[in-house]
């Protein structure tokens, strides 16, 4: 009896076929950035790390992210634990509505940004006649970078915590348990690897992030460029080398992060089969 | 502890999960609370527990002995609760779960870690799992979890110990081993304890006294015996065993429906009697008093009776009769054979809460 898909012809030609693919579009790319990085030997791309305007732009992109992941995890959390504890009127509704940042292109969700909060936007105005600039600054880029990552965390968790319901917890109240104690050590223990891989998944995506970002920040070197866009301006400057030298840098975080992913879930499926 | 609950009602919604009701259990008593799925069982005991709230008007009350807790919530009720699928706390070892209740007390009032831990083994001597203390849930099987998260429950000394569907996922011959223990735990410790089952046998074995209800509704509170001998109206009599019916027209103090005839002390009209199977005697030939020819259509000898399947023109639905193994050889009883049965007992009820009236077919033999 052969199974579907044993015939050794047909398996050899698609694992043929994937592998082909794979070395094509995804492979063959990030070799290539890393080949252009170093085209002009390693001093060069050294000179191109250490100017002063990539180091800034690296300064701002890590800034960003790390006031983004505080924010979504503790936004995801709330949000993941209102949804699947609670029952209440227009559940479903904030179930999509948590969708949107990924159905929105992110340079609609940078407009809208500007609309609200540009100097003619409708909170705009009154923050610019308090003195309080947002658009063009960091503070946009940090608004923009929270948007377009909000719904990893919760995607994240929500069906994992839909999947484990509410009756540990029920039980560690009825056994005498406050709120912070439930959530300390039963809710959290049991959530904390999908934590961790929405917190890797949104710090992927704050560092990535170009679209939004390149709306509202205008791109001022050494103020308001992030690394994403500091690509862009390079190559636009026929400064090949120093483009691929700071993409090379964020495809290294992008490696970095597939590579802690990978280690996570590795260690849950052990943790599976040791239980 | 005492629990009187005073006009407890639930609405879900539009629907009502339970109508007022009021029910007191004394102090020590293993009571059971007995329906079918859908019937406001588990919703009661979770109002009892704290986890659900009962609706706020009509004003219901809920006492454990002399202290009001309608109002308490669940953390300050002192109740132990064992859920259905245990509920163990799946990253912590077996140890861990037992003594998170007390771990998680405030650090004024909590006991000292060499306490906890002699405390901890205590219980878990008692539901006999010592040896398991390093253990986590997922590595225990399912009659071991239901006992940590029983010690679990225990380990607070609560005043009430409330319990959903406790064996409803454990295999039958695990169920029993269990049954028995916590009737003897519960005799030894002598906790007040409210169980939640759908299993008749469950609750006719193991309660004080029982709780049958039905669509939010209690139908009737009594020991398990008197219960079974004398049910309040048709569904506690149908829900607590097999029933076979025979409706048909009464005259003259004699039963008809196509060729079956039996007599009956009832006035003229439409009847419907209910027979259980084990009051149905199968003879070879008809009596002066039941004429009611069946034939045999299924035997199952397994069990202490065999149980006989029944069917005739004038039944709408077969009937089931268990027989002894002695008459069933006896009577050589195989599939086809046609065969009479006599009725010994019979009940009848004429409507919904209506007085009842039971019959005793006219001894004969």
């Amino acid at each position: 009896m052969q199974r579907i898909g044993d015939a050794p012809r047909i398996r050899r030609l698609l694992i043929g076929l994937a592998l082909v693919l794979a070395a094509l579009f995804l492979l063959l790319p990030l070799v290539a950035i890393f080949a252009q990085a170093f085209a002009e030997g390693v001093a060069m791309f050294w000179a191109n790390l250490s100017d002063e305007y990539t180091l800034a732009a690296i300064g701002l992109t890590l800034f960003v992210t790390l006031l983004t992941i505080p924010v979504n995890l503790v936004f995801g959390v709330f949000l993941a634990w209102l949804v699947t504890r609670f029952s209440f009127p227009g559940r479903r509704l904030l179930q999509t509505l948590i969708d949107i940042p990924f159905a929105v292109s992110p340079v609609v969700a940078g407009l809208v940004y500007l609309l609200l909060y540009g100097r003619n936007g409708w909170v705009g105005g009154w923050l610019d006649s308090h003195d309080i600039q947002i658009m063009f600054a960091w503070p946009g880029i940090v608004l923009v970078t929270i948007f377009v990552t909000c719904p990893f965390v919760a995607r994240e968790l929500i069906p994992l915590m839909q999947a484990q319901g509410a009756r540990e917890e029920e039980a560690a109240v009825t056994l005498g348990a406050s709120g912070w104690t439930v959530f300390r050590r039963v809710t959290l223990p049991n959530i904390k690897w999908a934590l961790l891989y929405g917190v890797i998944l949104t710090n992927a995506r704050a560092v990535g992030e170009f679209g939004a970002v390149s709306v509202v920040s205008g791109s001022i070197r050494g103020e308001t460029n992030t690394l994403p866009l500091h690509v862009e301006l390079l190559y636009q400057d026929y400064n090949t080398v120093g483009a691929f030298t700071a993409a090379a840098l964020l495809a290294l975080i992008a490696l970095l992060t597939l590579a802690a992913k990978a280690l996570l879930e590795w260690r849950a499926t052990r943790r599976e089969t040791a239980a | 502890m005492s629990i009187r609950l005073k006009n407890i009602a639930k609405t879900f919604g539009d629907n009502s999960a339970l109508a007022p009701l009021d029910l007191d259990i004394g102090d020590g008593e293993l009571v059971g609370l007995l329906g079918p799925s859908g019937s406001g069982k588990t919703t009661l005991l979770r109002i009892i527990a704290g986890l659900e709230q009962a609706d706020r008007a009509p004003a219901g009350s809920i006492h454990f002995g002399d202290r009001e807790v309608t109002n308490v919530h669940v953390r300050d009720r002192r109740i132990g609760f064992v859920f259905q699928h245990y509920a163990l706390f799946r990253h912590m070892s077996v140890f861990d779960n037992v003594a998170f209740g007390l771990t998680a007390m405030p650090r004024r009032t909590r006991p000292s870690n060499g306490e906890i831990r002699a405390r901890v083994h205590r219980l878990l001597e008692m539901v006999r799992l010592e040896a398991f203390a390093d253990r986590y849930p997922a590595q225990l099987s399912g009659g071991q979890q239901q006992r940590v998260s029983l010690a679990r429950a225990l380990a607070l000394q609560p005043d009430v110990l409330l319990l959903d569907e406790p064996f409803g996922a454990l295999d039958a011959k695990v169920r029993q081993d269990l049954r028995r223990w916590l009737r003897h735990l519960h005799d030894e410790l002598n906790f007040t304890s409210v169980f939640v089952t759908h299993d008749q046998e469950e609750a006719l074995e193991l309660s004080d006294r029982v709780v049958v209800m039905s669509n939010g509704r209690i139908e009737q509170i009594d020991e398990p015996d008197t219960l079974y001998r004398k049910p309040a109206n048709r569904f506690v009599f149908e829900f607590l065993g097999d029933v076979n019916r025979l409706e048909g027209e009464v005259r003259d103090g004699e039963l008809t429906c196509g060729a079956a005839r039996l007599t009956v002390d009832l006035d003229e009209g439409r009847e419907e009697l209910l027979l259980r199977p084990h009051e149905l005697r199968l003879i070879e030939a008809p009596t002066a008093h039941a004429h009611l020819p069946v034939c045999v259509t299924a035997v199952s000898p397994v069990g202490a009776e065999v149980r006989v399947e029944l069917e005739a023109d004038w039944l709408a639905e077969p009937w089931l009769a268990t027989v002894r193994h002695a008459d069933f050889e006896r009577l050589a009883i195989r599939r086809g054979q046609h065969l009479f049965v006599e009725p010994r007992r019979w009940r009848r009820f004429s409507d919904e809460r209506a007085a009842r009236s039971t019959g005793r077919a006219v001894a004969s033999s």
